[in-house]
């Protein structure tokens, strides 16, 4: 039963496949690395993808520049995180651009934070508090689970946008899901050493990674979302960590690798970047390998 | 609540149950399925408590704009040799509140946004902005209508808060009364090609401008703009404005150096040139990254000039022509995270000022040349405040070499949108 389910589904794929014009129907525009690298592995050839930020750059701090304009002028769908991640320069190329299908509220509008259970949702938003995000934690897609989810949703809505491709985008999809299954399985038994290892981290987004492999965080760098650490603060903390050592501080490779190297030093543990997202790493080439990197790069750090 | 409560204590006694078998596999993927589902169970109460306790989802971004400062000036700010445009906020010495601003914008439905800024200063509200934009017209073309800062050139769009010195460029201050409001209606299209072309056409009563049924104002601007590799954008723009005016207030020295009052009446053409060059080491902006901005703007007048007081104590009315310009060009560089400084040079062009042959004794042409040195250094603790030391060395005035100190706070409270590139 189960072999015909997979011969069905490949010669479902391979079909899809040789009957798919080798040129792009819909124009993309991601938000982030993230989400093109998904886009990618459910619409294949059938879309022209580009993504408004790389791993480099930090997607709180993006300005709607003209070159983005221009991509948002031309996008059949856009796909972002939502959460009020992007909310800094994504409403200026929805108002910007004169396209009506790319709106909140239309199709061709995806947020991958309305398919997903945010963490850490602040119970008082007070801008006191740093640059916190009502809706919860946005930096969802470190938890491959989510992906998952975030997949289903997304090939429903290529279908929507692009019926003549349904049958190409659901198996694609079929084929990414059964592939992403497998390697959250791998990914999950290499991790098992990784389990309460203490860790400190530099900014929130490494929380749903932290909870998916279980690494216990001890501190976080930033004194409070978004906000900078002075070196004073560093210095505290190096006081707390001595009560609670860590083995770890974990970095975006976006992020300035000055505060995390500075108390790594003092403290005796290891400053570890990430890579974050697609292309945060030479490695981390598309969504399988950020995982396998970022395991990797954990793995020998805890060893 | 109460239901959540009891599952939570029957679920943690379960748990702490001691199981015989505890290494059971079985058990460990029970556990981890309980404690999951508590997990999910939490998660949709602290939702459910949320949503009931927020107003509204549909509240409009209202932000508050708090904007002060110390100015320390000889002179009060006067241009030599050109006629005053309209609205200008002045420059008031020692402790002022400069500008508090008050947004609101919002989706007015699926089709259309509304958005309006308020600067409000002791005694009086001023509408600075109050328009609807369309949405939903697709193919590129967005509609603007109501009272906007006109598309034209770069910084005219900008409101004080965004400005990245202390005060407008001279250009603008001379020649456009620090920016142009327009009344009226803009048509934008932005062209579907892989480099960003925009083109805009605007049609209205230039505020501030006179009061007519007659359309006073026609504009149209074009702009191309685009990245070089990962580290470097820029946008560069071309734009004319036909404005008539209708008794557009003025002032101007007289031949015996006294303030006369002057009514302009007739027709301003503008076009102004613009350019603007981004850096940021791999696009990220975050450590260092760079901006450099200038503009160039002609003023072409013909139309009638009326002068009370002064030498034209009797009330003089006869024709008036100029031709002037003016560019600044400034550079302003992150050097390490919240640090900014930045240098800004500013001159203008007298230009050709034909006063008709009634002014003779009166009125005359300067062939002064205005020109301002700025330096400034900024340090915001978030990116919702702003602190800022300015020291200008300030020539705009003839005879008049005003070294200025100006220091300012911008703090920006609410959900205050993002700026345009």
């Amino acid at each position: 039963m189960k072999l015909l389910k997979i011969l069905l589904l490949s010669g479902l794929t391979a079909l899809a496949f040789a009957a798919t014009p080798a040129r792009a129907t819909l124009n993309v525009l991601a938000c982030t690395p993230e989400w093109a690298a998904l886009t990618q592995e459910i619409a294949g050839n059938r879309a022209k993808i580009t993504s408004a930020t790389t791993a480099m750059q930090d997607p709180h701090r993006i300005e709607a520049r003209p070159a983005l304009l221009a991509q948002a002028r031309r996008a059949n769908l856009v796909v972002c995180t939502g959460a009020e991640l992007e909310i800094g320069w994504l409403p200026l190329l929805q108002r910007e651009s004169g396209n009506a299908a790319i709106q909140a509220g239309q199709p061709g509008y995806f947020e991958a934070a309305s398919v997903v259970r945010l963490i850490e949702k602040p119970t008082v938003l007070d801008r006191a508090m740093g640059d916190i995000h009502a809706a919860g934690n946005p930096h969802f897609f470190l938890d491959p689970r989510n992906l998952l989810k975030v997949a289903d949703a997304l090939a429903q809505r290529l279908a929507e946008i692009d019926p003549a491709g349904a049958v190409h985008y659901a198996a694609r999809h079929q084929d990414f899901v059964t592939r992403l299954q497998a390697a959250i399985v791998r990914w999950e038994q290499e991790a098992v050493a990784l389990k309460g290892v203490p860790v400190v981290v530099h900014h929130k987004n490494w929380s749903y990674l932290t909870a998916w492999l279980g690494l216990n965080v001890v501190a976080d760098l930033e004194p409070k979302p978004g906000i900078d650490p002075s070196v004073a603060y560093l210095g505290q903390l190096l006081g707390k960590l001595k009560a609670q050592p860590a083995k770890m501080v974990l970095r975006a490779a976006y992020q300035s690798p000055k505060a995390s190297e500075w108390i790594a030093e003092r403290h005796g543990m290891k400053a570890v970047q990430l890579p974050f997202t697609v292309g945060g790493s030479d490695r981390a080439k598309d969504l399988f390998s950020l995982f396998d990197d970022t395991l990797a790069r954990l793995k020998e750090a805890a060893r | 609540m109460h239901k959540l409560t009891l599952i939570t204590a029957a679920l943690a006694a379960l748990l702490a149950t001691p199981l015989p078998a505890l290494a059971n596999p079985e058990i460990d993927r029970l556990r981890a399925e309980f404690e999951q589902k508590l997990k999910t169970l939490q998660e949709n109460h602290d939702q459910a408590a949320r949503q009931s306790s927020a107003p509204s989802a549909f509240n409009p971004e209202i932000s508050l704009i708090l904007q002060g400062r110390y100015h320390n000036a000889k002179g009060d700010g006067h241009i030599t040799g050109f006629l005053p445009a309209g609205h200008n906020h002045g420059a008031p010495k020692g402790f002022s509140l400069d500008h508090t601003e008050l947004t609101l914008g919002a989706s007015i439905d699926p089709y259309s946004r509304g958005f309006a800024n308020f600067a409000i200063a002791d005694g009086r509200i001023e509408t600075e902005e109050a328009w609807i934009q369309t949405t939903a017209l697709g193919n590129g073309i967005t509609v603007k209508g109501g009272r906007y800062l006109s598309g034209i050139g770069y910084s005219n769009e900008q409101h004080p808060h965004a400005w990245d010195f202390a005060d407008q460029n001279l250009a603008y201050a001379a020649m456009l009364g620090g920016h142009y409001i327009q009344d009226g209606v803009q048509l934008r299209w932005l062209a579907p090609t892989p480099m960003f072309l925009q083109l805009g056409l605007e049609a209205g009563q230039g505020a501030d401008w006179g009061d007519r049924n007659q359309l006073g104002s026609h504009a149209v601007f074009a702009q191309i703009g685009d990245d070089l590799g990962a580290s470097h954008s820029w946008r560069a723009g071309l734009s004319s404005l036909l404005a008539r005016a209708d008794r557009r207030e003025g002032h101007w020295d007289d031949d015996n150096g006294d303030e006369a009052h002057t009514y302009f009446t007739g027709k301003s053409r503008y076009w102004i040139a613009d350019l603007v060059w981004k850096w940021a080491p791999l696009g990220n902006s975050k450590q260092q990254n760079f901006e450099f901005q200038t503009e160039y703007l002609h003023r072409n007048e013909n139309g009638s000039l009326v002068c009370e007081e002064a030498a034209c104590a009797a009330g003089i009315t006869d024709s008036f022509r100029a031709r002037q310009s003016g560019w600044y060009a400034q550079g302003v560089y992150q050097f390490m995270p919240r640090w900014r400084a930045g240098y800004r040079y500013d001159r203008l062009d007298s230009g050709t000022v034909n006063f008709g042959p009634t002014f003779t004794g009166a009125l005359s042409a300067s062939a002064y040349t205005p020109e301002r040195h700025s330096l400034m250094l900024d340090y915001s603790p978030s990116e919702f405040s702003r602190l800022r030391t300015q020291l200008a060395r300030n020539q705009s005035t003839q005879g008049l070499t005003d070294n200025q100190v100006t220091l300012q706070y911008i703090h920006s409270l609410g959900p205050h949108g993002a700026h345009k590139f």
